[in-house]
């Protein structure tokens, strides 16, 4: 569960988010919110990327601003730009990296980075320079990479738009078939219909927070 | 250049300990830049051919490995046949050569990350001294990553420019890339910072 008291975030000169509370328990949450609304910065509250300037956030009662390490094993965060998610040279490697910490054998690593890798069809790809592959494919990586740390959580920030509509509707395909809390910031509001709450984030407040219909309908009359 | 060099395969030489092969890497540059001599290149190239031969791979890899080293290797025959004679110009280039192709044999057939443990193992007495060789090894993976993603960058950049008709403005060149560029290092830090690097 993942709770939000009354939490206030200013970046700079500027109020991001002014008092936003929530409780976050379902399986599939949708964000959704015009550019500079605040939606973004919500989701970088939930993992402890950014911590608030008044009010709390937790994760399984564990505080961000406190527990920022155990949150973020947690939580998983996959960015919209996969390019910047990416950090060692080939596919393989990468997937490797978010296991460094977990003290694993050798031959356990490889297991679990073969295993994610095959589950995402990367594994033909698993020695190729990861800059080499193709813009769906990054993405499939970057959320490989994340998955093979099991986390509970999954927090997406826009992940399918660099994306063409078949590599997002494989994204989200897979997404849907996550067996963790997801909770997805998108633009792309038809991949939010089979989702169990949307929540619209409007000039730093949640202005809407619905069922996917009732919310996307507030958010659409919002925006015209 | 470095980002794309692993060449996966199953030969020996790629079933070969990274330490070793960096080892013996080390001591045979060593070596030869030590003799200096004609016959020590020879067998150097004889060693450097069988170990390209057992690790399959192509004349074409060969060549695009030394390929980058032709107008080095031109300028220093040149100065060597000018100040030093001929021999001695043929053994500074060949030994030039022959090393370049032996690095590039040793990251062809090893793993990025078997390298930087390697890396990591031999800074782990600097520790006292207040070096964090997890630190180094991520920053030399960094650095590798980069190169390609900069390479990007420019050539995106190069279309804008080209785009909007000004191919000769430097600065239609600079300024956007020196903005995408620190972009794209907040992103990778807080990319970072969400797969658990600073915890």
């Amino acid at each position: 569960m993942i709770r939000l008291r009354d939490v206030h975030l200013r970046l700079g000169e500027r109020d991001v988010l002014r008092g936003v509370d929530a409780d976050l328990g379902e399986q599939r949450i949708g964000v959704v919110g015009a550019n500079g609304s605040g939606k973004s910065s919500l989701a970088r509250l939930l993992n402890g990327l950014l911590v608030p300037t008044r009010g709390s956030v937790t994760v399984d009662g564990l505080d961000t601003a406190r527990d920022g390490a155990k949150v973020r094993r947690r939580v998983g965060f996959v960015f919209s730009d996969p390019d910047a998610q990416i950090v060692m040279p080939t596919v393989a490697e990468d997937v490797a990296f978010s296991l460094r910490r977990q003290k694993l054998a050798r031959e356990q690593v490889q297991a679990r980075v073969a295993q994610v890798l095959g589950r995402f069809g990367l594994a033909a790809h698993a020695d190729h320079p990861a800059h080499l592959l193709s813009g769906g494919q990054k993405q499939l990586l970057a959320l490989a990479a994340i998955l093979v740390t099991e986390p509970g959580v999954l927090v997406l920030d826009e992940p399918t738009t660099l994306l063409d509509l078949r590599n997002t509707r494989r994204i989200a395909d897979l997404v849907s078939a996550l067996p963790l809390q997801v909770v997805h910031v998108t633009h792309h509001l038809d991949l939010l219909a089979g989702y169990d709450r949307v929540l619209v984030v409007d000039d730093g407040r949640i202005a809407a927070d619905d069922s996917p219909a009732a919310a996307l309908e507030f958010y659409r009359r919002s925006q015209s | 250049m470095l980002t794309s060099v692993y060449r996966p395969g199953t030969s020996p030489l790629h079933r070969a300990r990274a330490g070793t092969k960096l080892l013996a890497l080390a001591v045979g540059a060593s070596a030869l830049a030590w003799q200096r001599s004609v016959p020590a290149v020879a067998v150097g190239a004889l060693v450097v051919a069988a170990a390209v031969a057992v690790a399959g791979m192509p004349a074409r890899w060969v060549w695009e490995q030394l390929r980058p080293l032709r107008w080095v290797l031109l300028l220093v025959a040149g100065f060597q046949v000018l100040t030093q004679d001929w021999r001695l110009a043929l053994v500074v280039c060949a030994t030039l050569a022959l090393a370049v192709l032996a690095a590039a044999l040793v990251t062809a057939t090893t793993r990025m990350q078997e390298l930087l443990d390697v890396l990591q193992r031999l800074l782990q007495p600097l520790r006292r001294v207040g070096v964090d060789p997890d630190r180094v090894a991520l920053l030399l993976a960094l650095t590798l990553r980069a190169v390609p993603v900069l390479q990007g960058l420019i050539a995106e950049v190069g279309d804008a420019r080209r785009a909007r008709g000004c191919e000769r403005s430097l600065r239609a060149l600079l300024v956007p890339l020196l903005i995408r560029t620190l972009r794209h290092a907040d992103n990778l830090g807080e990319a970072l910072a969400a797969r658990g690097v600073d915890d």
